[in-house]
């Protein structure tokens, strides 16, 4: 048997297909990416090496504002952290703790995460629509005429246009993780907290939400880093438009890529984009830890 | 007086819950009806009823003016040979990882689990220059490979935690009866991994059906556009006229809603097992 299991062909041959895909595909582009990041390149002919004059030009350049474009994608991580997720444990615990249709529930606040990006964004541009779309239509409908809007062109709208569907659609993941978390404590926990007394938010609080952390914490990890790298639905609904209002840091990465060839600058936003993501996963996780002791 | 009081606010609770339901599922009843109706109903008429006609042409022109039909072929090639590329290569990494004997296997397998954190911006300058230098853009491994690549991760991590449930004496048993390391491979784990494939594979078809950047950048010609990249093009030629879209997009949707429907349990159960154990 073990002469049998440790069959260097074999291993070898059952390792191929994945470690190739995985080392071609994920682990050199990674090195090549940062490579790129240093080098003024537009994709055609010879890139120069420029050290680090990419990022510099990135937090320096009046015209890029990087900056805020990261304020952005932070404005859309507290967003989902303090309204998305909250929502999201109401839900669950609401569910968890019975009630009629709870089944029912579930299943349907989880659709809009099934459904592609695209759907979803081509749905909001006709909600949105300034002539037929239907928040207009509903708010002329009920006299409100004056809060009517171009809600994805207008600087000051934008944003947060953008930012209503993507908290929309996947609050029902994070309710659906939370909610398996909460099922999975077992029941004896919960009975054992009635018989001291504990009750309705009562128990939540002291009982559920504390044992609930891991859950919570891949929602916070899912909620900040999915923010960081948000590409979809602001590149159906605005493509970081107008004027930049809306700009994100993918988005950016790749108007300079694809749009303006900037190869090596593109890539120094990719690798700012992969730095905090990690970081704040890193960051988020210490949160927790520290917490939980 | 207790008891009323937990009754009524249970009440507000599912009040709360119904409304909120109404807000996640209208714009989809919204898309549905729209896409039978004609401009007129959809701009002022009848915005938010049921069709007053239904408008079945509307799904006529998306599939054939629209190229929707290609697009949704497209679709549906490159998810088919995400899900079986993945799965392969995921299964057999996963036998050797967990079940065979060398040095460097817990590394291995760490250094797939990295690629769970590692997102797609990283690849997809490199990946592109990578597939152009090989005259690969505009074709389909263009997106299976790449997609494969970052599913592999998950794939692996979930056959790993459904190997742990295969007990070893089946192995022990056939080897003692001659059998070779593929053909334990190939008669004993992979039809006792069965359970692992629909967890793998509905999570790679939503992943890969609902793909964008990737398909966005890889692909421009017609031929080999998936849907979400196709429908962007759709709704910038029919910018005017609704109803196409809106059929469009019900087309783009009905498959998953679809299994959805069939095995809704499932599908949420596979997507929690991804989420938790990464």
């Amino acid at each position: 048997m073990d002469k049998v299991m440790k069959n260097k062909t074999a291993i070898f041959l059952f390792m191929f297909p994945a470690t190739f895909l995985f080392i071609a595909i994920i682990g050199v582009p990674i090195f090549m990416s940062v490579h790129y990041s240093l080098l003024d390149w537009n994709g055609i002919t010879e890139g120069t090496f420029i050290g680090f004059q990419n990022y510099i030009e990135l937090f320096k350049s009046p015209s890029i504002r990087f900056v805020k474009v990261i304020g952005n994608a932070f404005l859309l991580a507290i967003l989902s952290v303090f309204i998305q997720l909250p929502l999201a444990l109401w839900l669950a615990i609401s569910l968890a703790r019975g009630i009629k249709g709870e089944r029912f529930f579930v299943t349907i606040f989880f659709i809009p995460v099934l459904i592609s990006t695209v759907v979803i964004g081509q749905l909001w541009l006709k909600i949105y629509n300034p002539q037929y779309g239907i928040i207009n239509a509903g708010l002329r409908a009920i006299g409100f005429d004056h809060l009517t809007r171009t809600w994805l062109g207008d600087q000051k709208t934008a944003l947060f246009a953008v930012f209503v569907p993507i908290l929309w659609q996947y609050v029902g993941y994070h309710m659906l993780l939370m909610y398996a978390g909460i099922k999975s404590i077992s029941s004896s926990i919960n009975e054992a907290a009635m018989i001291d007394g504990a009750e309705g938010w009562q128990m939540s609080k002291y009982i559920t939400i504390p044992l609930l952390k891991p859950v919570l914490q891949v929602c916070v990890i899912f909620a900040v880093t999915g923010s960081l790298k948000a590409f979809d639905l602001i590149y159906v609904l605005t493509n970081g438009g107008p004027a930049h209002a809306s700009e994100v840091p993918s988005t950016l990465m790749v108007s300079m890529i694809f749009g303006r060839n900037r190869y090596g600058f593109g890539s120094a936003i990719a690798i700012c984009i992969i730095f905090l993501c990690f970081f704040f996963a890193i960051l988020i996780k210490k949160f927790f830890r520290t917490e939980v002791e | 007086m207790h008891r009323k009081k937990v009754k009524k606010s249970k009440k507000i609770t599912f009040i709360v819950l119904c409304i909120w339901a109404i807000i996640q599922i209208f714009p989809l009843y919204w898309m549905l009806t729209f896409s039978l109706k004609d401009n007129s109903e959809i701009f002022g008429e009848n915005i938010i009823g049921l069709p007053k006609k239904w408008l079945w042409s509307n799904y006529q022109v998306a599939l054939t003016t629209g190229n929707m039909a290609r697009y949704f072929l497209n679709s549906t090639i490159v998810t088919v040979g995400t899900i079986f590329l993945t799965t392969i290569a995921a299964l057999m990494a996963t036998y050797a990882l967990k079940r065979m004997v060398w040095r460097g296997q817990e590394t291995a397998n760490n250094i797939f689990m990295l690629g769970l954190t590692v997102p797609i911006h990283a690849a997809i300058l490199p990946v592109f220059i990578m597939l152009r230098n090989l005259k690969m853009t505009n074709s389909y491994q263009a997106l299976i490979l790449p997609y494969s690549a970052f599913a592999l991760a998950m794939a692996i991590l979930i056959s790993n935690s459904f190997i742990d449930n295969i007990p070893r004496e089946l192995e022990e048993a056939a080897c003692i009866d001659g059998c070779s390391i593929y053909g334990i491979f190939w008669h004993i784990i992979l039809p006792l991994m069965k359970p692992a494939l629909s967890t793998i594979g509905i999570f790679i078809f939503l992943q890969a059906w609902n793909e964008l950047m990737f398909a966005v950048i890889f692909i421009s010609d017609s031929t080999y556009r998936t849907l979400s990249v196709g429908i962007q093009t759709l709704s910038g030629s029919y910018t005017t006229s609704w109803g196409p879209i809106g059929a469009a997009l019900v087309i783009a949707t009905f498959p998953t809603l679809f299994l959805y429907s069939f095995m809704s349990q499932k599908i949420q159960e596979s997507l929690v097992i991804g989420a938790v154990k990464g």
